[in-house]
């Protein structure tokens, strides 16, 4: 049972007070929803459990050890979805999914994903399709099939449902699911309702500069 | 180490489908050489006299002109922040980009250079000296350029300001493969040059990927 915890973050952007004093805590086969308004640092928090941002102060923990100090191993067990898909116009959906599902797993394990991923996302009609091709929703999936082809305990997703039709928010629902049943956690952002059960949803605004720090609190734990 | 040819791999595969990169950067290295025989006349002895300093020069602008592409791509379409987040080292993942950079643009070069030096009148002692400075001087162009591309991540008219930063720190480069050039034309020895060559070389594979990958880390803050 791992915990993903940080601590009294700050995050400062362009000499700007985004947010600070902010805490979480996810556990195990949980799932943190992040709402507030645009800009409160939803992108930002995200960014920074991932490592790509350091937190002006503050810590993050696995357990017990901190996040920062040992980088290496945190990425290895954290899928990021950001704003950009990373798909190559000129490469293939096939081409481009199996280049980062081998830079996280051996080769045997990515081709065995590789079919799943393709299958959950129903996109295996455009595996020979170059990235140029397809649409911003065949994109996104694309995108969403990379963290099935390759095992990762911690995802982090930042709008993950933009582009996405009905039908694709509702097989990610049903991924978010099934990876938390197997004891995956889940850190999502989001400005649509996703219909996620047992969601610890935290309101990024409440710690914002602008609305004071003091009214910081986690608004609800559990449906 | 799979996983660093996977990604040499995937930026050769990427460059040979754009295509059109790598066959400019040959192309107006041939170009730039080409105009000066019409600019300084085509008087044999002149043109030989200048033959390895014009060659030299018309590479490294060339190298140059490519460096802007080598993490521009990736940082725009997000690929560079999955990049740094995979759990290799980034200072390997930037030397595979630099070694799939060279394989590209040095190596081209290096090949079409004894076709230039004909057409410049070059004495032909100095065609195999040509391709060995070229062969340790245009690897070290790519990894200095590094330094210069993943500073330049973000502001506009990167390359513009990529030439400025990095123009400079060639200048032993060019300073020393002329002189092997020179030397082996003028029948002195050359084994002083080849070691200063090959010692820039270490240096910048030593120091470079470090010094790029944390101006990357930096960039996709």
């Amino acid at each position: 049972m791992a915990i993903f915890s940080g601590q009294d973050l700050v995050c400062i952007r362009g000499e700007r007070l985004v947010f600070s004093g902010l805490t979480f805590s996810l556990e195990s086969k949980g799932c943190l929803t992040l709402i507030g308004h645009n800009g409160a640092g939803k992108s930002s928090l995200l960014r920074m459990m991932a490592g790509l941002l350091s937190p002006a102060a503050g810590g993050m923990f696995w357990d017990d050890t901190s996040v920062l100090e040992e980088r290496d191993e945190h990425r290895e067990r954290l899928h990021y979805v950001g704003h950009h898909d990373a798909i190559k116009p000129v490469l293939t959906v096939e081409e481009n999914l199996k280049f980062w599902a081998g830079l996280r797993s051996d080769p045997a394990e990515a081709e065995a994903n590789f079919i799943e991923a393709l299958d959950v996302f129903d996109i295996a009609h455009l595996f020979d399709v170059p990235g140029r091709f397809l649409s911003a929703g065949q994109k996104r999936r694309a995108n969403l099939a990379r963290i099935i082809a390759s095992k990762s305990p911690l995802w982090l997703l930042d709008e993950p449902t933009t582009a996405l039709d009905k039908d694709s928010i509702k097989k990610l629902e049903g991924l978010i699911e099934a990876h938390r049943e197997k004891g995956g956690m889940v850190v999502l952002s989001t400005h649509s309702d996703m219909n996620i059960a047992h969601q610890q949803i935290l309101n990024v605004g409440d710690f914002s500069a602008a609305r004071g720090a003091e009214s910081a609190s986690l608004l609800a734990e559990g449906i | 180490m799979g996983r660093f040819f996977s990604i040499v791999h995937r930026d050769l595969r990427l460059a040979l489908r754009q295509g059109s990169d790598s066959v400019m950067v040959v192309m107006f290295f041939i170009l730039t050489v080409v105009l000066f025989p019409f600019g300084i006349g085509p008087e044999g002895n002149i043109l030989a006299r200048v033959a390895s300093g014009v060659i030299f020069v018309a590479a490294l602008l060339a190298s140059m002109l490519s460096l802007e592409r080598l993490f521009q791509t990736d940082y725009e379409d997000g690929s560079l922040e999955l990049l740094s987040l995979s759990p290799m080292p980034l200072e390997v993942i930037v030397l595979a980009k630099i070694t799939a950079h060279w394989l590209t643009t040095g190596l081209p070069l290096m090949i079409a250079s004894p076709i230039l030096a004909i057409l410049m009148n070059m004495g032909s002692d100095g065609f195999t000296m040509l391709m060995v400075a070229l062969l340790l001087g245009t690897p070290a162009l790519s990894l200095i350029g590094a330094i210069g591309a993943a500073l330049v991540l973000g502001s506009r008219r990167g390359g513009v300001l990529i030439s400025l930063l990095v123009l400079p720190l060639f200048v032993p480069i060019l300073i020393f493969g002329v002189g092997l050039v020179e030397a082996a034309i003028g029948g002195f020895a050359v084994k002083s040059q080849i070691l200063i060559l090959s010692g820039i070389l270490f240096a910048s594979l030593a120091f470079c990927p470090f010094a790029a990958a944390a101006a990357v880390r930096q960039s996709v803050e």
